[in-house]
C-alpha cells in the first residue's frame, strides 16, 4: 500500500509539473551592440522588446554593449542555458556566433538581425530602412538652399551605403541639383566625433545634415548652426527642435510580437524576413513645423505608393559616381544585390572607404 | 582634528599583512558596489551573488572567465615587465593589434601549412610585430627623448586604424557581403581546445610564459639588472648598467607578449581578424598589472578576477536588468580601493593620545 501511495503522490507531482510547464512563461532574450539609453539603434530595438514584455505570459531580458565576437557567443550561450525560448541578436557581427549556439540548442528559436545565414532553428530579419531613407532624402532635397546635403556616415558597410544611396536618390527625385557630401566617422556611438563630423559638413556648405550613427551629436551641430537636420533610428526632434525635419525610424514592436506569438503557438519557421514600410517596420518620424505642406503631401504620397508595394527606389536607370550606368533602365536590383551594395550612386561626393 | 594620524612604518608591510589589506580593499569595493545596487533598487546581496555565480559559479562560467582572462593575462604580463623598469608602456592595446595582424598575415598567406608549422610561425610573427610596435617608442625615447607614455598611447590608435585599413580593404573576405572581416582561418591556423572543455591551449601558453618571466626576473642577470635599474635609475647608471639597452629590451618583450595575446585571440577565439577583436584588453592589462603588483602569479589571479567581472556582469544584466556600465564601475572601484590600500604597505594609522 505504502508503495502505491508513494507512486500516486509521485504521479501527481509529475502531472503538476507538466501542467506548470505548459503554463511556463516564455522567456525572450535580446542582445544589443550598444547601450539602450542612446536614443538610437539599440534604443529602437528595446522599444520593440517592451512591446513583447507587455504580452501576457512572456518575460524578456537583454544584455547591452556586447562586442561582436566571442563575447556575443558567450552571452547567447548563457541565455540558452538559462532557458530562454527565443533569442534576438540585433547586430551583424552576431551572425556566426549565433549560428554556433543555434546548432547546440535545437529547441530554441534564434533570430538574427541584418545578416544572411540561416539554420533549422535560426532565421534572420531586417527592415527595408532604405525606403524611409529615400523619403527623408526627398524632404532634405526639397528644403536645401545650397543644394549640398551633409551625411555623417557610420561604417562603410552595405547597410550604410545603401542608406546613403537611397537618401541621395530621394533628394534628386525632387531636386536634381542636390549632391550629398559623405563623411565617415567609423563609429556607431560617439557623440563628440559625430558632432565634429557634422560640423565639417557644415563647413563645406551643407545646409541639411543627415546621419547614420546612434547619437544625436549631428542633430545638435545642425541646431547650433541654425540649419536643418534629418535624424535616424527614433524621432530625434527633442534634441534639435528647430532643425529636425523628420527621421527614418525603426518600429520593431509589431514584428517582435508576431515572432514571439508564432513561437508560442508552435508554428514559427525560420525565414529570411526583410519587411519595410508596408509592414510598418520602418517609418518616417513626424515632420517638423518648418516642412511646408506641398513637401509633406509629396512625401506622404510617395510613402503610400511604396507601402502599397511599388518600391522602385533601386530600379534603373541608376548611375554610379563616374556617371556610368550601373543598373540598366527598367531593371530592379535584387535583394542580394542591395544587401551587398558597395558603390555610391551619382551625386554622392565621397568614397566608400 | 582627526583622532588619528598617518605614520611611516619602520618596515614595509609583510606578505600576510599585504594579503589582509588586499582582502579588506576588495571587500570594501564589493560593499560600495552593493551600495550602488541598493540605490538603483536592485537587491544588493542577490546582485553580488549573481555577479559571482555568473563569473565563477558554474563550470561554464569558470571556463568563460578563464577564456577571457587569457589575453588579459598575457598583456598584463607584458606591461608588468616594462613597469618593473618604471617604463610606462600603455601601448599593450596597439601591440595586441599588431600581434593579431602578424598572426593573421601568416594564417592567410600559408593556409595549407600543417598545424605544427603554421601555429609556431603565427606566434613568432605575432611576437615580431608586437615587439616591433614596442621597439618604436623605445627608439624614439632614446633618439629624441620622446616620452614613452605619449608615444605608446598614440601608437595604439595607429595600430587600430591599420587593422581597420586591412580588414576593410585588402584582407576583406569576398564572401562577407562587404562586412569588414577576413576569411575564417583554416584548421591548421586555429589553436585548439583542451580536451572537451571550451578552454583553449592558450592557457598552457600563459602558464609557460608566466614561468619564463618569473625565471627571468628571479634567476637571470639581465632580469636582476632590470629590477635594480627600476628601483633606482641613477644608482644603476652609476653601477654601469646598460640602462638604454634595458629600455629597449623591456619594451620589446612587453610588445611581444601583447602580440602573443593578439595571436591567441585571433586564432583561438575569433578564428579570423575583425575590428571587434579590439575590446580593450590592453587597457585592462594595466589595471591588472597594478593590482597584482607586477608579480606573474598574482597577475594570473587579478586577470581572472577582472575577466570574471566582465563575464559576471552579463548575468547581472540578464537576471536583474542592471546596465552594462555597472561592470566598468565595479572595475574602477576595485582598482581604487586596492590602490588606496597600497598606502598601508608603507604607512599605518596611529591613534592620537588624548592630551
Amino acid at each position: 500500500m505504502k508503495v502505491l501511495q508513494v507512486l500516486a503522490v509521485l504521479l501527481l507531482l509529475v502531472m503538476a509539473g507538466t501542467v506548470q510547464a505548459a503554463e511556463k512563461e516564455l522567456k525572450v532574450g535580446f542582445v544589443y551592440v550598444s547601450p539602450i539609453g542612446d536614443a538610437g539603434y539599440s534604443y529602437a530595438h528595446d522599444v520593440g522588446r517592451q512591446a513583447v514584455e507587455a504580452l501576457d505570459g512572456v518575460t524578456t531580458s537583454y544584455v547591452e554593449s556586447v562586442p561582436e565576437g566571442p563575447d556575443a557567443e558567450r552571452v547567447m550561450l548563457n541565455m540558452a542555458r538559462k532557458g530562454f525560448d527565443v533569442i534576438f541578436a540585433t547586430s551583424f557581427g552576431y551572425m556566426d556566433p549565433m549560428l554556433k549556439v543555434a546548432k547546440q540548442f535545437p529547441d530554441i528559436a534564434f533570430l538574427h538581425c541584418s545578416g544572411f545565414k540561416m539554420a533549422e532553428n535560426m532565421g534572420n530579419y531586417f527592415g527595408r530602412m532604405y525606403q524611409a531613407r529615400y523619403l527623408s532624402g526627398m524632404v532634405a532635397g526639397a528644403m536645401t538652399k545650397s543644394n549640398i546635403l551633409g551625411y555623417a556616415a557610420a561604417f562603410p558597410i552595405p547597410e550604410v551605403i545603401r542608406g546613403i544611396n537611397a537618401f541621395t536618390l530621394g533628394a534628386q527625385a525632387v531636386n536634381p541639383e542636390a549632391t550629398v557630401r559623405v563623411v565617415w566617422t567609423k563609429t556607431w556611438y560617439d557623440p563628440a566625433t559625430e558632432k565634429e563630423a557634422a560640423k565639417s559638413l557644415l563647413d563645406v556648405g551643407a545646409d541639411v545634415i543627415a546621419q547614420h550613427q546612434d547619437s544625436p551629436g549631428p542633430q545638435e551641430a545642425a541646431e547650433e548652426k541654425g540649419v536643418y537636420s534629418i535624424g535616424y533610428n527614433s524621432d530625434m526632434a527633442p534634441f534639435a527642435p528647430k532643425a529636425h525635419l523628420t527621421a527614418p525610424i525603426w518600429k520593431w514592436g509589431p514584428y517582435y510580437v508576431k515572432v514571439v506569438e508564432e513561437v508560442r503557438q508552435g508554428n514559427w519557421k525560420p525565414e529570411s524576413a526583410w519587411p519595410g514600410l508596408a509592414e510598418g517596420i520602418v517609418d518616417l518620424a513626424p515632420f517638423g513645423a518648418m516642412v511646408p505642406q506641398d513637401v509633406r503631401d509629396r512625401v506622404t504620397a510617395k510613402k503610400a505608393e511604396i507601402a502599397a508595394g511599388k518600391d522602385t527606389i533601386f530600379t534603373g536607370p541608376i548611375f554610379d559616381q563616374s556617371g556610368a550606368v550601373k543598373v540598366a533602365e527598367g531593371v530592379a536590383m535584387t535583394d542580394a544585390e542591395m544587401l551587398s551594395m558597395s558603390w555610391f550612386v551619382k551625386g554622392v561626393v565621397g568614397t566608400t572607404e | 582634528m582627526l583622532p588619528m594620524r598617518v605614520a611611516k612604518r619602520q618596515e614595509p608591510l609583510g606578505y600576510w599583512g599585504s594579503c589582509v589589506v588586499l582582502s579588506v580593499a576588495l571587500l570594501l569595493s564589493l560593499l560600495l558596489s552593493a551600495g550602488m545596487l541598493a540605490i538603483r533598487g536592485t537587491p544588493p546581496l542577490e546582485g553580488i551573488l549573481t555577479l559571482f555565480r555568473g563569473a565563477f559559479g558554474s563550470p561554464w562560467a569558470l571556463e568563460d572567465s578563464i577564456l577571457k582572462a587569457i589575453p588579459i593575462y598575457l598583456c598584463a604580463l607584458g606591461v608588468a615587465v616594462a613597469f618593473r623598469l618604471k617604463i610606462w608602456n600603455i601601448g599593450a592595446e596597439g601591440q595586441f593589434a599588431l600581434g593579431a595582424i602578424g598572426a593573421t598575415w601568416v594564417a592567410l598567406s600559408f593556409p595549407d601549412w600543417p598545424k605544427f608549422a603554421l601555429l609556431p610561425a603565427m606566434a613568432a610573427m605575432a611576437c615580431l610585430c608586437g615587439g616591433f610596435w614596442g621597439l618604436i617608442p623605445a627608439l624614439l625615447r632614446q633618439k629624441f627623448r620622446a616620452n614613452e607614455i605619449i608615444v605608446t598611447l598614440m601608437l595604439n590608435y595607429v595600430a587600430i586604424l591599420f587593422l581597420d585599413y586591412l580588414v576593410y580593404g585588402v584582407w576583406k573576405d569576398p564572401a562577407s557581403f562587404g562586412f569588414p572581416m577576413t576569411p575564417v582561418f583554416t584548421d591548421g591556423a586555429i589553436v585548439g581546445k583542451i580536451g572537451t572543455s571550451s578552454i583553449n591551449w592558450g592557457l598552457a601558453h600563459c602558464i609557460l610564459l608566466g614561468l619564463v618571466i618569473w625565471v627571468f626576473f628571479r634567476f637571470t642577470r639581465l632580469g636582476f639588472e632590470v629590477k635594480a635599474s627600476g628601483d633606482n635609475v641613477r644608482a644603476a647608471r652609476y653601477a654601469g648598467l646598460p640602462y638604454n639597452r634595458l629600455v629597449v629590451l623591456v619594451l620589446v618583450i612587453s610588445g611581444a607578449l601583447a602580440g602573443w595575446a593578439g595571436f591567441l585571440e585571433a586564432s583561438a577565439t575569433v578564428h579570423r581578424l575583425q575590428p571587434s577583436i579590439m575590446v580593450g584588453y590592453g587597457y585592462t592589462a594595466i589595471v591588472v598589472a597594478w593590482l597584482a603588483r607586477l608579480n606573474p602569479l598574482a597577475i594570473g589571479f587579478a586577470a581572472l578576477l577582472l575577466a570574471g567581472l566582465r563575464v559576471g556582469v552579463e548575468s547581472l544584466q540578464l537576471d536583474l536588468q542592471v546596465p552594462a556600465a555597472f561592470g566598468g564601475i565595479i572595475e574602477g572601484l576595485v582598482l581604487l580601493t586596492v590602490l588606496a590600500g597600497g598606502l598601508f604597505t608603507h604607512y599605518r594609522l596611529v591613534w592620537r593620545r588624548p592630551g
